[in-house]
């Protein structure tokens, strides 16, 4: 068995990472789920918030605040609308995404306010995580 | 004739123009190998996007339950199209091709008695299609503004596009843009849009499980799709633009050089017959005497 896979992370501007990994760690859109070598295919949304992976070069955390993940035997690509290492996540970054999905929240109409609200949430808690306050959410 | 200070000042003149184009052709340059980087990395991101969706269109196409922005709206009276061009002139034909695209398309759908309305991104297209194409707009996108193209405008056009397709106001999306081949040539695409169309994929030898449902994966993906077509149409759009305004103020730097010369010779040779005429008053003077 295979010690580790390729995992690509990309956004719509460019490639944010491509690296061999252990695991990953994926915020999905029905709860957590890891993704490890070998792993059957799956195809799952991505919720906001906080995707982890490990590998023989570290720990990288990265927040995403949507997207989603193509997880096969051979490796996993994550393409998220939005991704940022934690490492260069600031509190002026979280606020512009909160902002932004409490703007799409009050916004929405009745049957898409559930996910939206979801959304907003999930994002504020992103913010949780990293001890960063989010505000207005 | 002109005179020998009119032909003086006329050089000077061309020569300051050869210094602005050459500057600008320098300026496009530079913009250009960033916008190639831009539509370079983007690349990764729609080739897995529209594989997935391929994929995953191709499992659910069929059935009723698949989702309107796949299946259409099933009429197909109503074209929307999205014309993309430059917020800036002087780039040659760039902005003409897209137009003439556009308009063609337009008229060939007007012909056949469908209804065509037409949304502007970038202010030249706009001024080109008002003379004959005024009443079928529908709204218009300014772009000049925005120093770097994100991804936050592409999701933006691709929000306004969908609201419009929920209300009903259109049954098919057409975006009309400049395919980036080289620097001399740029091939004005037309690319339906909604209902989405995907190249089917041959090599879906991978049976993927889906969370949640195939239908819930494709109803969340389908609008990213149709913004990530969005977004790439807008990066090739913008290195055809520089690469348009490159080659067109090669052109008219070099046409500055060739005018600056002949001009020169001109200059010379009325300079060569105002001496000789000067010396042939001089000597059939000195020979009256």
């Amino acid at each position: 068995m295979a010690d580790t896979m390729q995992f690509d992370l990309v956004s719509p501007e460019k490639s944010l990472a491509s690296a061999q990994v252990t695991e990953v760690q994926i915020p999905g859109a029905e709860g957590d789920l890891t993704a490890m070598p070998n792993h059957a295919p799956l195809i799952t949304t991505l919720r906001p918030g906080i995707l982890k992976t490990a590998g023989p070069e570290g720990a990288i955390e990265y927040v995403v605040t949507g997207g989603f993940a193509e997880i096969s035997a051979a490796g996993t690509s994550v393409l998220a609308e939005r991704a940022v290492p934690v490492s260069e996540m600031t509190q002026e970054l979280l606020d512009e995404f909160v902002s932004e999905a409490v703007a799409s929240r009050d916004n929405a109409t009745a049957e898409a306010l559930d996910a939206l609200a979801k959304q907003a949430a999930d994002i504020a808690a992103i913010g949780a995580y990293m001890g960063l306050s989010p505000k207005g959410a | 004739m002109p005179s020998l200070k009119d032909l003086k000042n006329r050089i000077e003149s061309v020569k300051s123009t050869r210094k602005i184009t050459k500057a600008m052709q320098m300026v496009a340059a530079a913009k250009l190998r960033r916008a190639q980087e831009a539509a370079e990395a983007g690349r990764p991101y729609a080739e897995r996007m529209n594989a997935v969706l391929g994929g995953l269109a191709a499992s659910v196409g069929g059935s009723d339950s698949a989702p309107k922005l796949l299946s259409g709206s099933g009429a197909d009276q109503v074209h929307l199209l999205v014309v993309m061009t430059a917020e800036r002139g002087l780039c040659g034909g760039f902005n003409s091709t897209i137009v003439r695209l556009a308009r063609s398309r337009a008229q060939d759908l007007l012909a056949m008695g469908k209804t065509v309305k037409i949304l502007t991104v970038g202010k030249k297209g706009r001024e080109q299609l008002k003379r004959d194409l005024e009443n079928h707009f529908v709204g218009h996108v300014d772009l000049s503004e925005v120093k770097r193209l994100g991804y936050s405008n592409a999701h933006d056009i691709a929000m306004d596009v969908l609201s419009r397709f929920d209300g009903g106001e259109f049954d098919v999306a057409t975006i009309f843009y400049n395919r980036f081949q080289s620097v001399i040539s740029q091939i004005p695409t037309a690319q339906q849009i909604i209902p989405a169309a995907f190249e089917e994929t041959t090599e879906s030898s991978t049976i993927y499980d889906y969370e949640p449902s195939e239908e819930g994966i494709l109803e969340d993906l389908l609008p990213r799709g149709v913004a990530t077509q969005i977004f790439a149409a807008l990066l090739e759009n913008g290195a055809s633009e520089q690469g348009a305004r490159m080659s067109a103020m090669d052109n008219a730097t070099r046409n500055a050089g060739e005018m600056i010369d002949k001009l020169t010779i001109e200059y010379n040779r009325s300079r060569q017959a105002v001496i000789t005429n000067e010396l042939i008053e001089i000597i059939s003077g000195a020979e009256a005497l």
